[in-house]
């Protein structure tokens, strides 16, 4: 079987600073991947390429059968990718709801009363129905990883991307937000999920890879990976051998 | 709570009474001719092509986040194609009018590809410069009277209408509803999907791409339709003036400075915005008149400390003070209280 997406030696350097150094992994439909690694590693560069925020200076990228190495973003979204932002982006101005529709009507490509109808209900499954008509700029840190959520379920991806959603929040709030998306992936969505709150991960994802300096470290299955000296090394700062 | 408890509706009671009283406004105003006299009638007819002006400028800066200080551009564009088109062309004014919104747009396709290029205040600069190319080339024009300007002939004026005071109501109907078809226009466009993207646009432009949106294609037709419609508000002021020159036509002072204070003081980023900036902008004005430079020092503190007092202008003071407003834009989720009573 083919891969849902495919990253194929994909290098990207800005003068000296290289943020993806020939990096390749592929992704099957309906897995969950989750990626780790230091700080400035090229984590978020990585959803930047593959949403196609930055154009990769050589490499190919393709996704659902098609190369989209060159395509624009707004294209890549509406052939089903979504992605939550690190830092929550919000349309501060506009109520949760409103945040909702953009998503549904642009990227999701539903219209009317469907596309509300739809909204309510990924509103529900992320517990923002209740905050339906504050205004997005009002929300807590919660409430804002939240519609961050929100707004990427909205788009109906077939490839749902997580950047860092669970930082910042208390062990509780954490729990409830892993819960939603092992729900959304048991739908059958597929995941990949950059995060630095390592249990959180583990408890969705069925693949893990490490990435440092733009480029692949390890990649496999989850709990080997994080026993591995390397990555004990790399990521955590100790000695292999200590 | 169960999904299918929820509805979600775009009026409200306000909404509702805004439309009738909106509705009973506007009727008077049509009305003007019979009720009000020439000089109140002149008067409206300019704060109805300033409010068309103002809520243009609103969608373009407030929405699409393009703050062009150079729509004189068009204004001047506009009014110096109403008169060639009639003194040369022999089409009626109400026909030129309409000619010179689509000359404007064509003339805009350039200017856009050029100055997109340029972002933040190298765009507003840009806007500017090609606003003063405008203005040197149309002074190089002699058959217009060169730096001089020229006036419309009387045979034109009078194909508009016999009588000083047809002509007269003409020109304050053709005023009102160029301010009504563009206020409706913005409001309509703004309900639809791609209305919406443009709000998305204006709070949020990484995440609005990150959407699907195509932000330059929406930022390039609404700077399109701006220029048109634009273009055609230039003829109908030059229409009422007269006489055109080319410091007149492409006044940076009247055609942006006073239309940025208009939108800035009423609230940018609304509807309401514009026309609240309007009523008080001309309110200023005739209680100033007579004041000389007094007048212009006044705009500037009243601008200064709407900006410190109330950034998002006074509609924006009122809505976040009483949740309110008057064209039925946002969505408000409801609990259906209809079911649970089943």
């Amino acid at each position: 079987m083919a891969a849902f997406l495919q990253l194929d030696q994909v290098s990207k350097s800005f003068g000296a600073v290289t943020v993806a150094d020939a990096l390749s992994f592929d992704l099957q439909a309906g897995q969950a991947l989750g990626v780790i690694g230091p700080n400035g590693a090229g984590k978020t560069s990585m959803f930047n390429l593959i949403t196609g925020t930055l154009a990769p200076s050589s490499g190919k990228i393709t996704f659902d059968g098609v190369d989209i190495t060159r395509q624009s973003s707004a294209k890549r979204c509406r052939s089903g990718m979504a992605r939550s932002f690190q830092v929550p982006q919000p349309f501060s101005g506009m109520t949760v709801f409103e945040n909702a529709m953009i998503a549904a009507t642009q990227a999701g490509g539903m219209h009317g009363a469907e596309a509300e109808n739809y909204c309510v209900e990924i509103l529900e499954q992320t517990e923002l129905l209740d905050r339906a008509n504050t205004p997005a700029g009002g929300l807590t840190l919660l409430g804002r990883k939240r519609l961050e959520l929100t707004r990427a379920l909205c788009a109906k991806p077939k490839l749902l991307m997580l950047d860092e959603i669970a930082g910042g929040l208390t062990e509780a709030e954490c729990t409830s937000l892993v819960d939603t998306i092992k729900a959304i992936h048991g739908r059958g969505v597929t995941i990949i999920w950059i995060e630095h709150v390592v249990h959180a991960l583990l408890a969705v994802v069925d693949k893990l890879m490490v990435i440092d300096f733009g480029s692949k470290i390890a990649e496999g299955e989850p709990r080997a990976i994080m026993e591995s000296p390397e990555v004990q090394q790399i990521y955590l700062g100790i000695e292999a051998d200590g | 709570m169960n999904p299918s408890d929820f509805h979600v509706t775009r009026t409200s009671a306000v909404t509702k009474i805004a439309v009738v009283c909106g509705a009973i406004a506007l009727i008077i105003l049509i009305l003007a001719p019979y009720w009000a006299g020439r000089a109140d009638m002149r008067l409206m007819g300019e704060l109805f092509l300033y409010l068309a002006l103002a809520s243009l400028w609103n969608l373009m800066a407030g929405y699409a986040g393009l703050v062009s200080v150079g729509q004189q551009a068009y204004v001047g564009f506009g009014g110096y194609m109403l008169f060639a088109l009639t003194i040369f062309g022999g089409v009626h004014p109400v026909g030129a009018i309409v000619i010179a919104g689509v000359l404007g747009a064509l003339i805009a396709v350039p200017v856009a590809l050029l100055i997109f290029r340029l972002r933040g205040a190298y765009f507003a600069i840009g806007t500017w410069v090609i606003a003063e190319v405008f203005r040197l080339s149309f002074a190089q024009v002699s058959a217009l009277g060169g730096g001089s300007g020229s006036s419309l002939p009387v045979g034109i004026v009078r194909s508009l209408a016999e009588s000083r005071s047809g002509r007269e109501h003409l020109s304050y109907w053709l005023a009102l509803a160029s301010a009504v078809i563009v206020i409706a226009s913005v409001f309509f466009f703004l309900r639809t999907r791609n209305g919406l993207a443009l709000s998305a646009i204006r709070d949020n432009e990484l995440a609005a791409g990150s959407l699907g949106i195509d932000i330059w294609r929406t930022k390039f037709v609404v700077y399109i339709v701006t220029a048109a419609l634009t273009a055609m508000i230039g003829a109908l002021i030059f229409l009422q003036k007269l006489r055109i020159s080319p410091d007149a036509a492409f006044s940076v002072n009247d055609w942006t400075a006073f239309v940025i204070f208009i939108v800035v003081i009423g609230g940018i980023g609304t509807i309401e915005g514009p026309i609240i900036g309007t009523l008080l902008f001309f309110a200023l004005r005739e209680t100033l008149a007579d004041q000389g430079t007094i007048y212009l020092m006044v705009l500037g503190a009243v601008a200064i400390v709407i900006m410190l007092k109330a950034p998002n202008g006074l509609w924006g003071l009122i809505r976040s003070r009483f949740d309110l407003e008057l064209f039925p834009l946002s969505y408000r989720v409801k609990i259906d209280t209809s079911k649970e009573k089943d």
